[in-house]
């Protein structure tokens, strides 16, 4: 303990401390990857129900009903449609890991075909929005950027940001980032508006807009950083952190050094 | 033992104690030493600054720990920079507190005063000047002079016209009159009541002339979202109830707190949510203020649909959109 004390009046404590502080600000950004696509095929239809089926009797019954009725923890399946089973089966929402604010992206459970046959299933039930094929989903050819950029601004932006980093809602609920999300699922989101997110009809944004708004989402995931460290592409909140902290942090170790006697 | 308090003396200063470079030569030399090592570092800087700028591509990427992949060219065009800068002030710095003089120097105060001599010669200078001028006596160039220095502080007070005109009634009038059509935002097409699914939003502007230019200050007061939910989730009176249609309610996306766009709709729990200093408003209850700053509910559209199905203004807003202004009433 004495040996410590004596330390703590060590000129080296001061700029030591500091350095320890810098250090321990330190963020890390992630994207994480996502599985790939395929086409459904229409000869299998009914195998695929059937198969479809015995998956949702086994994995999601317990909640969303034996009838998709539904329960006290989970809304009813019927009209959801394949493209709401697909967004949330293939994003690993579902089946849901735990039931707190808000259901998160993960590793997904089901592979393509299980997937597939469980959309199937459900839609058979009643009818809902459908899986856009790949055909529907050429962004490349038929959605323009600056028009997605303008529609994201309006519709989007609020919620996801600006550069579609994501943002937080009420009560802990967040809008997660649309960077690494297969276009599929972003398409599928705007049309069946999963958890917080509301619908965003085919009147209001049409399908070649919805293409326009994932081609603006597509070019922001693939645009580099010409202008040095992104910081998250949150805005002010770590740059102001950057600054606030290394900055002034910098500041106050040249003027402590400056004010220093030499000897 | 004396009740006396000893009187606490005056220390003095203490003596001055030189640093080690003032007595020894060898770490003057060491110290001369770091300085020009400190003066290199900052060459070597301006080196790479002028290296990156020739030889390394804008579109050069390496990967940087936590930063990801950063762009080379800039990072180093800005490491170059800051130490080239950096060092020299470091080296200079480092410079005066080992090396140059270490005595210390005591200066007297005094009066800031001229002497009396100096300030009666002043006075008697200006005088002779102003008289040889013959200011007292050309009346015409005095009064000339005064009228041109006086229209010159005029000048600016005229320039503070710039901070009007005043708004009278803009802010409390948007471009919706009754049966102005909502269309979207962007894409100006009219919606049907039923383009839009229960749980469905959208971004909507008043229709205005084709061709006509719309101003984005006027966008800035008439954007409206629309939500539909399933009729039986409103808790409205009567009259409000009748402003929406199957379910469909409008409301101002300007937030009345600080204006801005409050577009953050939670389909789950019918929540709208300003983005800027987290206002939350219940849309089944007219946007009431359930959390945050706000102080009145956002402005509530009244919508019905006209002969073609296309939804339309009932009326105009019945209260000005936005934050408060001094001459509101409500």
């Amino acid at each position: 303990m004495k040996r410590l004390s004596q330390f703590r009046r060590h000129r080296i404590v001061a700029p030591l401390l500091l350095v320890l502080a810098l250090l321990s600000i330190g963020t890390t950004f992630s994207m994480a990857g996502a599985a790939t696509g395929a086409p459904i095929t229409a000869a299998e239809r009914s195998a695929l129900i059937e198969e479809g089926e015995r998956i949702f009797l086994k994995g999601c019954s317990s909640c969303h009903g034996i009838n998709l009725e539904g329960s006290a923890i989970a809304p009813a399946l019927l009209g959801v449609g394949a493209a709401s089973v697909d967004f949330q089966v293939a994003t690993g929402r579902m089946p849901v890991a735990d039931m707190s604010v808000q259901i998160a992206r993960k590793k997904p459970v089901y592979n393509e075909k299980q997937v597939e046959a469980l959309a199937a299933y459900v839609a058979s039930l009643a009818p809902g929005p459908e899986v856009p094929g790949e055909s529907h989903l050429n962004y490349e050819r038929d959605g323009s950027t600056a028009e997605g950029g303008e529609l994201f601004r309006t519709n989007c932006a609020m919620c996801h940001n600006f550069a579609g980093q994501g943002g937080a809602l009420s009560q802990g609920k967040y809008a997660p980032t649309v960077m690494g999300v297969l276009p599929r699922h972003i398409y599928e989101a705007m049309v069946t508006g999963p958890q917080s997110m509301p619908v965003f009809s085919d009147k209001t944004i049409t399908p070649e807009e919805k293409l326009s708004i994932i081609k603006w989402i597509k070019a922001a995931e693939a645009e580099p950083q010409l202008g040095g460290a992104s910081l998250g592409r949150v805005g002010p909140v770590t740059e102001g952190l950057l600054v606030w902290t290394l900055g002034l942090g910098l500041l106050v170790g040249v003027a402590v050094w400056l004010a220093m006697k030499a000897r | 033992m004396s009740n006396e308090i000893e009187a606490i003396r005056d220390p003095g200063l203490p003596a001055h104690v030189h640093r080690r470079a003032d007595t020894d030569p060898k770490a003057a030399a060491k110290a001369e030493r770091q300085v020009a090592i400190l003066f290199l570092l900052s060459a070597l800087g301006t080196l790479t600054l002028i290296g990156a700028y020739f030889f390394i591509p804008q579109d050069a990427f390496i990967f940087f720990p936590v930063l990801g992949d950063t762009n080379a060219h800039q990072l180093f065009l800005g490491l170059g920079m800051a130490a080239s800068l950096f060092f020299i002030g470091m080296g200079a710095i480092h410079w005066a507190k080992t090396l140059m003089p270490d005595e210390e120097v005591i200066i007297q105060r005094h009066e800031f005063r001229s002497e009396d001599e100096d300030r009666a010669d002043l006075i008697a200078t200006a005088k002779a000047g102003a008289a040889a001028a013959g200011l007292g006596r050309r009346s015409l160039i005095k009064r000339s002079l005064g009228l041109s220095l006086g229209l010159v502080g005029i000048s600016p007070l005229i320039l503070l016209r710039d901070l009007g005109p005043l708004p009278g009634d803009e802010l409390k009038k948007t471009s919706w009159k009754a049966g102005t059509r909502l269309v979207t935002d962007p894409g100006d097409r009219p919606i049907r009541a039923d383009d839009l699914e229960v749980g469905a939003v959208a971004q909507t502007l008043p229709q205005i002339g084709e061709g006509v230019h719309r101003k984005l200050s006027d966008i800035g007061k008439d954007a409206v979202l629309l939500i539909r939910l399933r009729p039986e989730e409103f808790n409205l009176d009567a009259e409000r109830l009748s402003w929406t249609h199957e379910g469909i309610i409008a409301f101002s996306k300007i937030c009345s707190h600080m204006g801005c766009a409050v577009a953050l709709y939670e389909q789950q729990t019918k929540h709208l949510l300003c983005p800027c200093h987290q206002s939350t408003f219940d849309v089944t209850r007219a946007a009431k203020v359930i959390f945050g700053p706000s102080a009145r509910p956002l402005p509530q559209l009244a919508i019905t649909v006209d002969s073609e199905g296309y939804l339309i203004a009932k009326q105009p807003f019945s209260e000005p959109v936005g934050p408060s202004f001094w001459e509101r009433s409500s």
